[in-house]
């Protein structure tokens, strides 16, 4: 290939032709291995999913076979006397994430439709990012801002009020002597699960087309009417799928929960009584865990929290695949 | 509107049905706008109050001291076990990306993916728990066994992100290669790997962005340390920032919560500006591959 024209032509023909076969052959070694290498790592991955699955499963064994399935509804949890039942954790659990998603996703999908439809470009290039960082922060600092800042608040303003406006729904009981309570927990969690809906229902809600937007405008509709009846419902699968997601965030969040939800453990309907979730009991418990019974339990807790975790996850991917978009499970 | 006999000189504003269908979609629209303030105002609160109260925690002191003065023992512990995490997760995110997009089929792609998927949604405390089963329990904690933890976070955020970049990187420059009789490997890793850099090495960022400030597994993995020594061998339980921040805000003992803040500042700071600095990165190599 040189331009140096120096050696006779068949000296250089000879060459090239060794060069040649030697470099095809380094050029299969090379493919093999680049491809071995690439198989390895997805390999790796999907190998790791399994082991995750083993392990927690392998370390709630003794739990398993002592409880049953009857450790799902059992409320008792008393490690000194051997005693432990995941009812209370699970109620805790289900109770702080679907309040946080009920505060949360009508947020989070009005923010959507604010980055996307309505917001200056000037403006979005701003809030979007920030938006965004919200989601960056880690739990544990959110957790101890909670503790400081947000739990002392909710415990002499919000709380105070919720009883007095609407006291007579039994959720909203009497404030109680902390601020560490279920409803702090949803508020945190709430902080958590806005972001991850909200820059999903950005994407969902940018990708309808213009022209069925104009299209409605043209015919009469306002601004709200666009939303409600072209954007909303050309998207709603994905806002499920995309509100689906945030839950699983909000049902595996262990640390921050662990901060300021107070860990309790009892079955109570007002939301400003301690309480706790099958993740933050762990994170709060397993450290100081001594007999082989705790802590099986405590895996079998994790256990419980892998098939919610996973059943939500594939949920949200099924119903982003199911019905069109396909953005939402990607995320 | 009908019935009424159609008056030149009424002045073009709406009346009856249609004032009430604007001003809810102005009520709407204030609604969209007031979500959108209330995030940002959040946000707003917590970096403002971790950054007050932070600051005046802040010294030279504080930052090279070890416990009780400082929390230099912790910095360097959460570098070492980040550090770790990312050497192992940054090459099997990147061929796993290489893998997607330029060997596999379709059906072992959406396999992957999906693979990747799940993984990213596990709740960090079942990572934490698998860790501990694999290589805590029977032995002690490790900063290694904290770095896997962390790396099987970061392996789908890094997968997902150089997926995205690669995808990006034009056909016509692996056609090119082809008919340039070039052959795969070489393409792979001598055109395509080094233009969609950029957005690797911002995924790689974000990635340990988020693993800095990931606590529940380290609960597990390194959990009981000594916060006044320093130590680098990942073989023993490390100090570091996020599990300190969580031991100080369970004890009510207000040197330590000034602690606690001081920490949390640094960790903050740390990682906004990492995530600013990595999506400023990905915008110009996303316009200069545009272009």
């Amino acid at each position: 290939m040189s331009t140096v024209a120096s050696p006779p032509l068949d000296a250089r023909r000879a060459a090239h032709a060794g060069s040649g076969k030697r470099r095809k052959q380094a050029d299969r070694i090379g493919n093999r291995v680049l491809y071995g290498a690439c198989l390895l790592a997805a390999l790796i991955c999907a190998v790791t999913i399994a082991l995750i699955a083993y392990q927690v499963v392998h370390g709630a064994a003794p739990a398993i076979s002592k409880y049953g399935l009857g450790f799902l509804t059992d409320t008792t949890w008393q490690p000194n006397f051997g005693e432990f039942g995941a009812g209370s954790l699970i109620f805790g659990t289900a109770v702080s994430s679907l309040f946080a998603l009920l505060l949360g996703a009508p947020i989070a999908i009005a923010i959507g439709l604010y980055l996307s439809l309505l917001a200056p470009a000037g403006v979005r290039g701003v809030v979007a990012p920030l938006v965004e960082m919200l989601a960056a922060i880690p739990s544990v600092i959110l957790g101890f801002w909670g503790i400081l800042v947000l739990a002392p608040f909710a415990h002499e303003t919000l709380e105070p009020w919720l009883h007095d406006t609407l006291g007579f729904i039994p959720i909203f009981g009497p404030p109680e002597t902390t601020g560490s309570s279920i409803f702090t927990a949803s508020l945190i969690l709430t902080i958590m699960v806005v972001p991850i809906v909200a820059s999903i229902s950005r994407d969902l809600f940018q990708a309808v087309p213009r022209d069925l937007q104009d299209g409605a405008s043209a015919l009469g509709a306002t601004r709200w009417e666009v939303v409600r009846g072209v954007v909303l419902p050309s998207t709603a699968s994905g806002v499920v799928a995309a509100s689906l997601l945030g839950l699983g965030r909000a049902l595996g969040e262990a640390i921050a929960v662990a901060q300021v939800i107070g860990a309790g453990s009892e079955i109570q309907a007002s939301l400003f009584k301690t309480g706790d979730t099958l993740a933050a009991r762990i994170a709060n418990q397993f450290p100081g865990a001594l007999t082989e019974m705790h802590k099986a339990s405590l895996f079998y807790l994790g256990a419980i929290l892998l098939v919610i975790g996973l059943a939500s996850n594939l949920v949200a991917q099924w119903i982003g695949r199911r019905f069109g978009y396909r953005g939402a499970a990607a995320r | 509107m009908s019935g009424a006999a159609f008056d030149p000189t009424a002045p073009l504003t709406p009346s009856g049905n249609l004032r009430r269908r604007r001003l809810f979609s102005r009520l709407a629209e204030c609604g969209a706008t007031a979500a959108a303030l209330l995030a940002v105002a959040v946000l707003a609160i917590v970096i403002y109050t971790v950054v007050v109260r932070g600051a005046s925690a802040l010294s030279l002191d504080f930052l090279i001291q070890g416990a009780p003065t400082g929390i230099g023992p912790e910095l360097v512990g959460t570098a070492v076990i980040v550090g770790i995490a990312t050497a192992i997760a940054m090459p099997i995110g990147v061929l796993v990306a290489l893998f997607l997009t330029e060997f596999a089929g379709n059906r072992a792609a959406r396999l992957i993916r999906l693979t990747l998927d799940l993984m990213n949604g596990l709740p960090s405390i079942i990572i934490g728990l698998f860790v501990f089963g694999l290589l805590v329990n029977h032995r002690k904690q490790s900063g290694l066994a904290a770095a896997v933890a962390l790396a099987i976070i970061e392996v789908p955020l890094i997968a997902r992100g150089s997926q995205e970049v690669l995808l990006l990187v034009p056909g016509s420059l692996r056609e090119a290669a082809d008919a340039l009789g070039v052959s795969r490997w070489r393409a792979v890793l001598g055109i395509v790997l080094p233009s969609a850099l950029g957005g690797i090495v911002t995924a790689t960022v974000l990635s340990v962005a988020r693993a800095a400030g990931e606590t529940a597994p380290l609960i597990f993995a390194t959990s009981v340390f000594d916060p006044g020594h320093y130590s680098l061998n990942p073989l023993e339980a490390l100090p570091n920032v996020p599990v300190r921040v969580f031991q100080l805000s369970e004890e009510a003992n207000p040197s330590g919560f000034a602690e606690a803040w001081g920490l949390s500042l640094l960790l903050i700071s740390f990682i906004l500006f990492a995530s600013l600095g990595a999506r400023g990165l990905l915008a110009r190599s996303r316009r200069k591959m545009a272009s």
